[in-house]
């Protein structure tokens, strides 16, 4: 299956990767390539085999319904590029 | 027009009249409620509603580079809990989906989600609407999804403001089958739901914090007529709410599709002020969400024991508590149904009618009439005013039992009851002491009784001559001057007696 | 007497213990040796402090005779292991200046059991790459030299710059992650030894993914020996990876043996794939050869999805590497590059562009191509059914044999640049390595021999699940056959 340019500006904008116009044909030309690569295992027979869903088959408890995290505010926004009032700030989002 | 009939034969309660005929609604409602929990879904923050922004965060809700999700047991016991209560399918093996999208409030940029397999499938529930239409509305599934943050956008003049609080709060995505045909059932569908969920315990049912609130996806279509392309109105918040939506978007649907147009399948939001749904991110490209199994957890895997045990913790549900209340209690459907609406409603009216019962010496049944409409009428007028719930009364059940058995023997008479119950819902004490203490109480003591009537008579010489003349009219006035000389407090049946003697 | 850096990390074990040495003495010589080696580029932080002050410590508990198993031992951590306080970026610009406030489960096993942290290893961005080219912070450049040549050759990847300083001598072992086979192809590429544990038995909590299910820490040391020690301290249960296997793990370096009587080693046919250099089918038959030296009885076994691992493999990673890499969206942490006045999406998509590289970009364009809407079944569903059949060869073969025995990577070292501009050729690199990655397999490469140019080629051991120790012992076996000596001439 090959991509062409509109797809690859359209899957660029699913990842949010802004590409310049010069990258996209460039980019298209490489997933064609890696894309025809992988196409061979559409020749692969598997029938009715199920897909792996947990790469080891194990079991385990889940967590009980106790309060061991949070308040910890400062360390959530000890990395954070712009912080305000306790917020992570970001550009206005226009709804 | 003949009647529209549904394609599965049900009759239409509800039309759209239109410039061509009437128009069929077809309503489906994806309700997302807030599990009970203590801490989150997948990690050992809090839930609790409000707090510091960004002070109830793990370094997992802020998805923190090499942060892993940890499942919270209690939140799988509750979503299969929900699902026994409606009767639906348990599924033995569910798993959790990424669904991929970029938004400030998602810190993962992906919400955990299951999309090809829920925890639970198919159920059904049965509701009754506001005129006594019944109608059982399906349950398409129930999954358990992670709530996101939240943006804030007035507090600056060029920046939002993200909160994580709330990110990876334990959802239950509840989704009907299109079943509904009118507002009308859709308010009743989730009013039903939420007083399910509150008797399970699952969800608080809190509309107006957020923790229920609805997508409501409403078509149009003509009678008989395969369903027509919905659009999802997304995250109302009340039941008028959904239903100023409903009338809305049908109307909008209609009057497009009259004018020859056609409906775009979109998301549209519900502008509470204008009582309108406009078109929501329609600019932005088609979402591919690119749902794949979440490989940072394990496939959910729910043992016969475990379901068992959710299965043998379920309180009793409103639907059988409310036929119970008719047949055991001989209540009126009506007051059956209002008693079972909530939880702490009908945990109130059973530990009101134990002690009535326990006090008078009585079934439950013989007492149950009155504790009912006790209950329904003086004590909710009394919350309504208040503006509390149930749960914040501040008459316990004991001290309602108190009243009404004060009422019973004839301690206090309706007057003097309503009267004490001023007091208690002011001072929170027992009926009986505030009589006591304020001589509420029916006089039915009859020499100080006759002392009173003694000086009536004598106070109205002539009356007395006129009445004992034939002018049996009189009787009520003397009735009246003797209430009046014990301050209402005489016991009025004994006021009667001892006067029919004394004017002979 | 030989140099501290030139021990292994047994002998400096003994050497601590005899009181040959301090840990101050031998951290520090590590410590100026890392300092010496800053043209290989190895390291991309230095933490003198750190590994100073947990010498001082280890010497403190030596005293004691309360010493961890590693106490003052001078380790290197790959740079996808979050460290508290030290800057942590899997050589990626977009996490620029991102110091965790959180140890790794895995570092903070390392720590409790004495090691001494020299500083963060430098790796392919997100550990996407083969030849640690993809460094957002420039390449690791390899100890080795092929013979008569000062060309610059690639230390392997992603965990080159691990691999690098092991080789180098600069720490006596290195923490590394293995997708795909970035413990395993670096480790054969630089003469070392180093491991990637059954998926699930070192906690992932605290290390930047890149794909989840198959993403395993594990260790790149000197020899077997080591290997088994660094690894008897990291791995074990961690309740905060759901993936986590909750079970004991085993004093792997006290129960090494290296007699193969009774083991069956298996010998996968496909893997003699055509056109295979013949120097490395060489050092197979040596291999062999030595197994049966050892004991083992040989058996040819079949995996017949082998050929298809590779495509499966750069279907799924990808796949799970667009999603784990969304968080990287410029508003809790790392760079941000927001165009003036421009919207949140705008902010996003330039932050993206600016913090990523070439291959990660590319990874990220696969992934999110091959599961959108209409290309999921054809794609990322198909590649976990091939998934579950590679799986299920394996589960097949180990019917019949212990332990497979295969060469690591199909080449040795390449020089820098040589195949940046073709990234299939760069994937095949990883084509021996593959497999047991899907699978989940613990896998080995040890080093076994020299090519034409003196140049190292490893050999690798594939156990069952859980059976670290079966693949320690076969390897510590042909080590001790393969007396594999590295002859590397110091020139930084």
């Amino acid at each position: 299956m090959a991509v062409d340019d509109k797809m690859v500006a359209r899957v660029a904008g699913l990842a949010r990767l802004t590409l310049s116009a010069q990258e996209v044909p460039h980019l298209t030309a490489e997933l064609n390539n890696i894309l025809g690569w992988i196409d061979q295992l559409q020749a692969v027979e598997t029938g009715d085999v199920q897909p792996m869903a947990t790469v080891m088959p194990i079991t385990r408890d889940w967590r009980a319904d106790v309060v061991t995290d949070g308040a910890i505010q400062s360390d959530v926004l000890a990395n954070a590029p712009e912080a305000r009032h306790g917020f992570f700030a970001v550009p206005k989002v226009i709804e | 027009m003949a009647t529209a009939y549904h394609d599965d034969g049900r009759t239409g309660s509800y039309l759209v009249e239109g410039r061509t005929g009437p128009w069929e609604l077809v309503i489906g409602l994806e309700v997302h409620a807030q599990v009970v929990s203590n801490s989150k879904l997948f990690s050992g923050a809090a839930t609790e509603f409000g707090g510091e922004p960004n002070s109830q965060v793990s370094l997992v809700d802020a998805a923190m580079p090499g942060m892993l999700p940890v499942l919270n047991g209690e939140c799988v016991r509750q979503a299969v809990r929900t699902g026994l209560a409606l009767g639906a399918t348990i599924n033995r093996w569910s798993r959790f989906d990424r669904k991929n999208y970029f938004y400030a409030d998602l810190p993962q940029g992906y919400q955990i989600s299951q999309f090809q397999h829920p925890v639970v499938g198919e159920g059904a529930i049965e509701i009754e609407t506001d005129e006594g239409e019944k109608v059982t509305v399906g349950i398409e599934r129930i999954h358990l999804e992670q709530d996101a943050g939240k943006s804030i956008h007035d507090l600056s003049p060029d920046r939002s403001y993200v909160d994580l609080n709330r990110s990876g709060v334990a959802l239950m995505e509840i989704v009907s089958k299109p079943d509904m045909r009118s507002p009308a059932q859709a308010g009743a569908y989730v009013s039903t739901l939420r007083a399910i969920l509150r008797a399970v315990g699952s969800c608080d049912g809190n509309m107006q914090e957020g923790s229920m609130r609805a997508d409501v996806n409403v078509s149009v279509r003509k009678a008989g007529e395969p369903f027509g392309t919905r659009c999802e109105i997304k995250n109302v918040n009340s039941i008028r709410f959904i239903q100023q939506a409903i009338v809305y978007e049908a109307k909008r649907q209609v009057e497009i599709l009259e004018d020859g147009g056609s409906i775009q399948q979109e998301t549209r939001l519900f502008d509470p002020d204008k009582g309108e749904t406009r078109s929501l991110r329609s600019k932005e490209d088609a979402h591919d969400y690119r749902y794949f199994p979440e490989p940072d957890l394990l496939p959910l895997e729910l043992t016969e024991e475990f379901i068992a045990d959710c299965a043998a913790s379920l309180p009793e549900l409103p639907a059988s508590k409310r036929a119970r209340y008719e047949s055991e209690l001989g209540l009126s459907p009506y007051l059956a149904g209002v008693l079972t609406a909530d939880a702490d409603g009908s945990a109130w009216f059973e530990a009101l009618l134990a002690n009535s019962a326990a006090r008078q010496a009585k079934t439950p049944a013989q007492v149950a009439e009155k504790a009912a409409n006790w209950m329904t009428g003086d004590l909710f007028g009394a919350l309504n005013k208040l503006g509390v719930e149930i749960a914040a009364s501040p008459v316990t059940p004991a001290q309602g039992g108190e009243l009404l058995a004060l009422m019973a023997d004839g301690t206090l008479s309706g007057p003097l009851a309503k009267q004490v119950f001023e007091i208690m819902l002011e001072t929170r004490e027992d009926p009986g002491a505030i009589a006591e203490a304020r001589g509420l109480k029916q006089v039915s003591d009859t020499g100080a009784l006759e002392t009173a009537i003694a000086e009536v008579m004598a106070a109205n010489a002539d009356k007395v001559a006129d009445y004992r003349g034939g002018k049996d009219k009189l009787f009520g006035f003397f009735v009246g001057q003797v209430m009046k000389a014990s301050g209402g407090k005489a016991n009025p049946a004994v006021v009667n007696e001892l006067l029919k003697k004394a004017l002979g | 007497m030989t140099a501290l850096t030139d021990l292994s990390l047994a002998a400096m074990k003994a050497g601590l213990a005899a009181k040959d040495f301090t840990a101050r003495e031998l951290v520090a010589a590590h410590v100026a040796a890392v300092e010496a080696a800053r043209p290989l580029n190895a390291f991309l932080v230095e933490t003198p402090d750190h590994a100073l002050a947990a010498a001082d410590a280890a010497d403190a508990a030596l005293a004691a005779g309360n010493a961890g198993l590693l106490a003052g031992i001078p380790l290197g951590i790959k740079d996808l292991f979050c460290t508290k306080g030290v800057e942590t970026t899997a050589s990626s610009k977009i996490l620029q200046g991102f110091k965790p406030t959180y140890e790794s489960t895995v570092t903070s096993k390392l720590f409790e059991a004495g090691a001494a942290m020299l500083g963060k290893l430098n790796l392919d961005e997100f550990a996407m790459g083969s030849s640690n080219e993809t460094s957002a912070y420039g390449p690791v450049v390899s100890p080795w030299r092929a013979e008569g040549s000062t060309a610059k050759l690639v230390p392997g990847g992603s965990s080159g710059g691990s691999s690098a300083a092991v080789a180098a001598r600069l720490c006596a072992a290195a923490t590394g992650t293995d997708t795909g086979g970035s413990i395993r192809q670096p480790a054969a590429f630089t003469g070392i030894a180093g491991i990637k544990p059954t998926y699930g038995r070192c906690s992932r909590w605290g290390v930047i993914a890149f794909a989840s299910s198959l993403d395993q820490p594990g260790v790149l040391a000197r020899d077997v020996t080591d290997n088994a020690l660094v690894l008897e301290a990291m791995a074990g249960f961690d309740p905060k990876d759901s993936t986590s296997l909750n079970v004991p793990v085993p004093h792997y370096a006290g129960a090494l043996s290296a007699d193969l009587r009774g083991k069956r080693v298996g010998i996968p046919k496909e893997y003699r794939v055509e056109g295979m250099d013949p120097q490395l089918v060489k050092l197979w038959e040596d291999g062999v050869a030595w197994a049966k030296d050892a004991g083992a009885e040989i058996v040819e076994v079949s995996l017949p999805h082998t050929q298809e691992a590779l495509p499966t493999y750069y279907i799924v990673a990808p796949a799970e590497a667009s999603s784990n890499l969304a968080r990287y969206d410029g508003v809790r942490y790392g760079i941000r590059v927001a165009p003036e006045g421009g919207s949140l999406a705008d902010m996003y998509g330039a932050t993206r562009a600016a913090g990523f590289g070439a291959e990660v970009k590319r990874r990220i364009m696969i992934g999110t191509y091959v599961l959108s809407a209409g290309y999921y079944d054809a794609y990322y569903l198909k590649a976990q059914k091939v998934r579950a059949l590679i799986a299920q060869d394996f589960e097949r073969a180990f019917q019949s044999c212990d332990v497979l025995l295969t060469p690591t990577a199909p080449t040795a070292a390449f020089e820098l640049g040589s195949k940046t501009a073709d990234p299939i050729a760069m994937y095949l690199n990883d084509v021996f390595t593959v497999p047991a990655s899907l699978a989940g397999l613990p896998a080995m490469s040890i080093p076994a021999g020299l090519d034409a140019q003196g140049l190292p080629l490893g050999l690798q051991l594939i156990g069952r699940p859980l059976d670290e120790q079966g693949v320690l012992n076969a390897a510590y076996a042909l080590e001790q056959r393969a007396a594999f000596t590295a002859a590397l001439a110091r020139w930084w």
